[in-house]
């Protein structure tokens, strides 16, 4: 019996079944130690997976409706080690998620749990489907537990104003996503991935292909919040709570991106033309990155600046993926598992914070936080693995990425993807530097920022000591980052997953016919150079040093500065205007720019 | 096969969106996101729709009858759902705005800039 269908089922009934708890009294303790062992148990299973997965990608069809002749008549997941390594991923930060909210909640309500494990289900069904409207369907179960996570503190007007950009931005893509998922059927006639890739493949791309292709990647791209389909995000991660932020930006932002490669490589990669489709990608993934780094310096609110360094990750990923090559798909595949736990390891760190001061915001913490010496010491080591620090998995990651940009002649991306990863993980310590080491003045920039710095009663206020419970989460998922950047073993299944991923006539073969194919073992790995992952750090700590050492930004040449850079800033932040009506009009301007390109270009 | 059906899903999807862009009233702007979310519904349908087919259930029609293709409307169905479960919590959390702020102008409330 395949292990493949049980991820998403015990989530799926965990979360009714604890939705049913709710007339239990003095339920607490209960419904956090099963719903922790659920998430662990899909942990274990996923682990499975993974491995059983290595020697051979495993197709599962529902109700053993396998394919009559070739045609798939049923709906199948199919586990490869990509697909089943993202699975573990999120159960993994579940896992961690879920420990912290041990202490975090002052009073948590039933219906947390249930939504924490819907999202659970929705994400491991959404990695592991090899079916577009399966894909669909866990893409809309993901984006309305994730509405209603984000707007759980409903006596506040900024989760819900979050919730509501969220769920419009998201609904709107969705439609894009069934658009084209309508125009793909209509020139298939199937909806399983490998099906209509084997019947795509060798067409010439017509208008309706390539407008499918965009439609769908649009969806999922607004999912991976890539410009201008990001603004929701900043909104949304943060003012949800603390552990769903963990989950929301370690793996479901990701998880968008993933999808678009997997429709990529399964369906369109015979069709379209390569060359067209990564320069779109990577102009959108350098920009993406570019402005998720500058706008996370200019925040003072600990959370949108972890939101907005999110964007801009996900936008070196995007980067990764559009090379188009199996090498950087690899390095991008490191990069989500390696950026992922340290994302996680910010967000809980963070909530310590709001745990003992009720805050988020910079300057009202700046220099409050000495006496949380281990946070502050584990805060600022996430933030220089967010740079990319070796061994981190981050480094890893990137390092593969910049290395193959370089191979194939774009020598300007491994810079530009450095300054990028400088620009956010040195916002990040800049907060750092304030927070614990009170370090710094009032500056010119995030003076304006936005600064819904309370946190109502989410938690406890508390003078104590740090909980162990904690800092457990966070010290295991810097180590799980760590381990994943300087185990070579890691580095070995992220190539080999990334050959099976763009192995195509492989996953048709397998998926249609049962037959599975050798693939071409990649090389033994190469590990990435360690020099410009350390001039990235550096960068980083220039970063940081430019906001806190006395410099251009205090002193006399202070009104000159401002002066300077008052107007870019202002026009930033005023794009970003949290409006929903402006977010539309920005997302009807992204999709037809990217219709035209597409039909010129394809 | 004709082109209607196709126009007017980009109508409905056009009017949809210029109507959430403009909206000054939450209410209307999660209308507004449902009249986008029929487009898909006729799309789906036009696509599966066979000149003078029947109904797909098959038990009472022989077996070699033209009928319209049953999977996109199985495909709606399940959008529909999908629609209705958004559409619910959509408007109870703009039900919940309008009791913490009392308006439910989308654009009254200063919103978080940057």
């Amino acid at each position: 019996m395949s292990l493949a269908p049980f991820p998403v089922i015990t989530a799926l009934f965990m979360a009714v079944f604890l939705a049913a708890l709710e007339q239990l009294s003095s339920r607490r303790r209960i419904l956090d130690i099963l719903s922790l062992l659920t998430a662990l148990a899909v942990a274990a299973v996923d682990f499975l997976l993974l491995d059983g997965s290595l020697s051979g990608t495993d197709v599962y069809w529902f109700g053993d409706w396998t394919p009559m002749g070739r045609f798939p008549a049923g709906i199948a997941f199919v586990i490869d080690p990509a697909s089943a390594g993202l699975a573990l991923l999120s159960a993994l930060l579940t896992v961690a998620a879920l420990l912290f909210s041990w202490h975090h909640f002052h009073a948590v309500r039933t219906y947390y749990h249930t939504l924490m494990l819907l999202f659970l289900a929705s994400l491991q069904g959404f990695a592991l489907t090899g079916d577009l409207f399966n894909m669909f369907v866990f893409f809309e179960l993901m984006g309305v537990a994730a509405y209603a996570l984000t707007g759980y503190k409903i006596e506040e007007s900024g989760p819900l104003e979050g919730a509501l950009n969220f769920a419009v931005m998201n609904s709107v893509a969705g439609f894009m996503v069934l658009l084209g998922i309508a125009l793909l059927y209509a020139e298939t006639g199937g909806l399983n991935l490998a099906w209509a890739g084997a019947v795509l493949s060798g067409k010439p791309p017509g208008p309706a292909v390539s407008a499918a292709f965009i439609l769908l990647a649009i969806g999922f791209l607004t999912k991976g919040a890539v410009l201008p389909f990001h603004f929701w995000l900043p909104d949304a991660h943060s003012v949800a709570p603390t552990p769903a932020s963990v989950l929301f930006s370690g793996i479901m932002v990701q998880l968008g991106l993933y999808a678009v490669a997997r429709i990529y490589w399964v369906v369109f990669s015979a069709t379209l033309d390569a060359e067209a489709l990564r320069g779109i990608f990577l102009g959108i993934g350098v920009a993406t990155a570019l402005t998720g780094g500058v706008m996370a310096c200019l925040q003072r609110h600990l959370k949108r600046l972890l939101a907005y360094s999110t964007v801009s990750h996900s936008g070196l990923m995007l980067a990764g993926i559009a090379l188009l090559d199996p090498r950087a798909l690899g390095g991008t595949l490191l990069y989500i598992v390696g950026h992922g736990c340290v994302k996680g390891a910010l967000f809980i760190a963070t909530g310590v914070l709001v745990y003992h001061h009720r805050s988020v915001d910079e300057k009202h913490l700046r220099g409050r936080c000495r006496r949380l010496r281990w946070t502050g010491v584990l805060f600022c080591l996430a933030g220089l693995a967010l740079s990319g620090l070796p061994p981190f998995g981050t480094w890893a990651g990137k390092g593969i990425i910049e290395e193959t940009a370089s191979q194939l002649g774009y020598h300007f991306l491994p810079p530009l993807l450095s300054v990028c990863a400088a620009l956010s993980a040195g916002a990040v310590l800049r907060a750092a530097g304030g927070i614990f080491f009170g370090l710094g003045h009032p500056d010119v920039i995030t003076s304006t920022a936005p600064a819904t710095g309370e946190e109502a009663p989410e938690t406890d206020h508390s003078r104590g000591p740090t909980p162990r419970i904690m800092l457990v989460p966070l010290v295991l998922l810097l180590l799980a980052s760590l381990a994943v950047g300087a185990l070579l073993r890691v580095q070995q299944v992220a190539e080999l997953a990334a050959a099976r991923f763009v192995d195509r006539t492989g996953y048709h073969a397998l998926v249609l016919e049962g037959r599975r194919t050798p693939v071409h073992q990649p090389a033994p790995p190469a590990r990435p150079g360690m020099a410009p992952a350390l001039a990235a750090t550096i960068a980083a700590l220039a970063v940081a040093a430019f906001f806190l050492a006395p410099g251009p930004l205090q002193g006399r040449t202070r009104e000159g500065v401002k002066a300077l850079l008052s107007g870019p800033v202002a026009l930033l932040r005023r794009l970003h205007s949290g409006y929903i009506g402006d977010y539309v009009t920005w997302f009807v301007c992204g999709t037809g720019i990217l219709m035209v390109l597409a039909q010129l270009c394809f | 096969m004709t082109i209607l059906p196709y126009l007017v899903v980009i109508e409905l999807l056009l009017v949809g969106l210029y109507g959430i862009a403009g909206s000054r009233n939450t209410i209307h702007l999660v209308s507004c996101l449902f009249v986008a979310q029929s487009s898909t519904y006729l799309l789906l349908l036009s696509i599966g729709y066979v000149q003078g087919g029947t109904a797909p259930i098959t038990d009472e029609i022989p077996g070699n009858a033209r009928m319209v293709d049953p999977v996109v409307q199985a495909l709606t169905l399940t959008d529909i759902v999908v629609g209705a479960t958004v559409s619910a919590l959509l408007l109870a959390f703009a039900l919940q705005r309008y009791k913490l702020t009392g308006t439910m102008d989308p654009r009254r409330e200063p919103p978080q800039r940057g």
